[in-house]
Formats: structure tokens, sequence, C-alpha cells
């Protein structure tokens, strides 16, 4: 199955989104050779070169090592992992923040909720 | 890698006197490009691939494939989809490869017999037994089955169903060669947009835009789809 993506923001980044959040959930673990650019962009019916410019993304990011003799490997730093792990979760919970606002759900209920559902996290 | 796989410059053609379909129309498009040329109806896509194709001659300007004035070993070089399927409808699908095998030096038939197999197409069937979906999907399997540098493809996805048409776009991704491009003509964008990196827009006889979609949708915050409506609002 094609990969779905919203209609706004560059395929790429949401290749990028996709792939990092694979690497910090430990899809792909640390050390652990990577598809290559053809396999990714076969599984997600995308433009090759739309594939490569996100690996870049996540190369730059320094979640991704690229050796020249044998294709891509994730790093070993478990740490960028973790760093990339905390950037994603405190950008999931601004996002339902945000939502919440949105909907008028005042600071107290919102902890109320989540408490109510605590067991179920 | 940035070579020039095809290249329009100043090309008009008109097929009587009066306004003409292309006026002046300059393109260069690299290799390793997956090409999206996009436009209203009638704005003269197919007049311009089978300009590129050598079944039409310009009144004017010139074409140069992969660097070379357009000859006729340049037809060794194009891979060519028209809009409608040209085959004698009395002829079977394995006699069209066989066909093609003779035609086409570049002809890979063990991959042509793969695909129709993914497809689950009767080799032994007779054209005129398959519905027309069936015949465009023939059609493609021959022109993706070369090994080419240029593919032209006029409407490749129009008259297919959803699964087929992710097949087709997966076998163009899938056969993704950084030496050659592809030029694909369709209406549908939203379903085509993920498969191209780069597009261009024909209005007027020109082209009247040209860039990456990925770019512009980080300039922009706009799919390809929506572009159009904003460019060809009627």
């Amino acid at each position: 199955m094609a990969w779905s993506f919203d209609s706004k923001s560059p395929v790429s980044f949401q290749i990028a989104h996709i792939l990092r959040l694979d690497i910090v959930s430990g899809k792909y673990k640390a050390g652990e050779q990577f598809p290559t650019v053809r396999q990714l962009a076969s599984e997600a019916s995308v433009n090759p070169n739309t594939v490569q410019k996100a690996l870049s993304i996540l190369e730059n990011e320094g979640l991704l090592i690229s050796k020249s003799t044998s294709g891509r490997f994730v790093t070993d730093n478990i740490v960028a992992i973790e760093n990339a792990l905390a950037i994603m979760q405190s950008e999931y919970i601004d996002r339902v923040i945000a939502e919440a606002k949105a909907l008028g759900i005042s600071k107290n209920k919102f902890i109320k909720y989540i408490e109510e559902r605590n067991d179920n996290i | 890698m940035s070579t020039p796989v095809l290249e329009c410059e100043r090309l008009t053609k008109s097929y009587r006197a009066g306004t003409p379909v292309l006026n002046e129309l300059d393109l260069t498009i690299p290799s390793g490009k997956i090409f999206g040329l996009l436009g209203p109806n009638g704005c003269g896509k197919s007049t311009l691939i089978k300009l590129i194709a050598g079944i039409l001659m310009p009144n004017s300007g010139g074409i140069k494939i992969c660097s070379e004035y357009r000859s006729e070993s340049s037809n060794a070089l194009i891979s060519y989809l028209p809009e409608r399927p040209y085959f004698s409808s009395r002829m079977k699908v394995n006699e069209l490869l066989d066909y093609f095998e003779d035609f086409y030096e570049d002809f890979d038939k063990l991959l042509a017999y793969n695909m129709l197999r993914d497809l689950k197409i009767e080799p032994l069937a007779q054209l005129k037994t398959l519905s027309k979906g069936t015949k465009e999907k023939v059609q493609l399997v021959l022109v993706m089955a070369r090994r080419a540098k240029l593919y032209l493809l006029d409407e490749p996805i129009g008259g297919v169903d959803p699964a087929a048409r992710e097949y087709i776009l997966n076998t163009i991704i899938g056969n993704y060669n950084p030496e050659a491009s592809v030029i694909i003509t369709t209406h549908l964008i939203t379903d085509i947009e993920p498969a191209l990196d780069e597009f261009a827009f024909m209005g007027g006889g020109k082209i009247i835009m040209q860039g990456n979609c990925d770019e512009v949708r980080e300039r922009t915050g706009k799919s390809l789809d929506m572009l159009f409506k904003e460019v060809f609002r009627c």
C-alpha cells in the first residue's frame, strides 16, 4: 500500500517524519542497516529523489549515517535517538494542548481527563 | 546526472492557419526525473508529446534528445505510450511481445512477462477479447519493459482502476534510472504527485510554470492539485 500524505507540507518532510518515528520507536534499531532509497520509494510509492531528500534530512539530524561503500545505517549514538524522541514527544504534547485550547478544555479539566484515562495509557 | 534528456527550443506547431497549438515553447528536462506535464484540456500536451515522439513535425523550432537533434535514430531512445492503443485487435498479447522484441533492441521480454503476470493478464489472449482498461495495461507493459532514455506516457493511468493505477505508478517508480527520464501527462494530479519530482504547467502554447513539486509545497504550502486549480481557474 502506498503511504498517504497530506496536501500541504512537502512530501519529503512527511516521509522524514514517518521514518523518524520508525527510528525513535525502535522499528529500526540503533546501528542497524537502513532500507535503500529504492526499497523505500517502492514501498511508499514515492519518487526516489523525494525519498533521497527525506533521508538527507535524517542524516543532517544525525539519525542516519551514510557509509559510502555499504549504504545507510541508523546511528549507534543512543543519545541522539533519545533526543529525537524527546523532541517528538514535546511537539506532540504542544499539538494536543493547542487542540484542547481550541475545544475550550481548561487546564484543570484537561488534567482531570488525563487522570481518568490514566489506566488506559 | 544533469545532462538534459530532452530540450525543446522555440517549438511551434499549428494544425492549420490560425492560433498555433504550441507557440515558441521552450522546455528542458534533465535525466533522472519523473516529470509531470500538466495543463487543461486542449492545451497541447499530446501535441507536444507527439512532436517529441516524432509522430508529428513542428512548423519551426528544434527538439534535442540526449543532446542531439531529433532524427530517426532518436526513436531507439524513446519509448512512447500514445493516448490510444494502435495495435491490431487480431493480435495476441504474446505476439505483441515478440513483435516488440524484434523491433526494439532494448526490450526486456522477461520483465514484460513478469509484469503481465502481476497484472493477471493472460499472454495467449487476443487483444479484441480484452477490456479497454486491460488493453491499456498491455500497452503500458510494452512501453515500460524497454530500457529507453526517455519515456513518454500520454495519460497512462486515466482508464485503469485504482489498484492497477497504483501498480503502474510503482512500476514507473521501480523502473527509475538516473540516466533516463519519464514524462507523464495526466489529469489525475493528486494520484500522481508523490511519484513526480518535477512538473510543468502548459497554457497558451507555452510552458507557464516549471518546478519541483516538493519545493512548491515548501514555498507555497500547496499541493500540485491546489496550485493547478489556482493557476487554471475557470
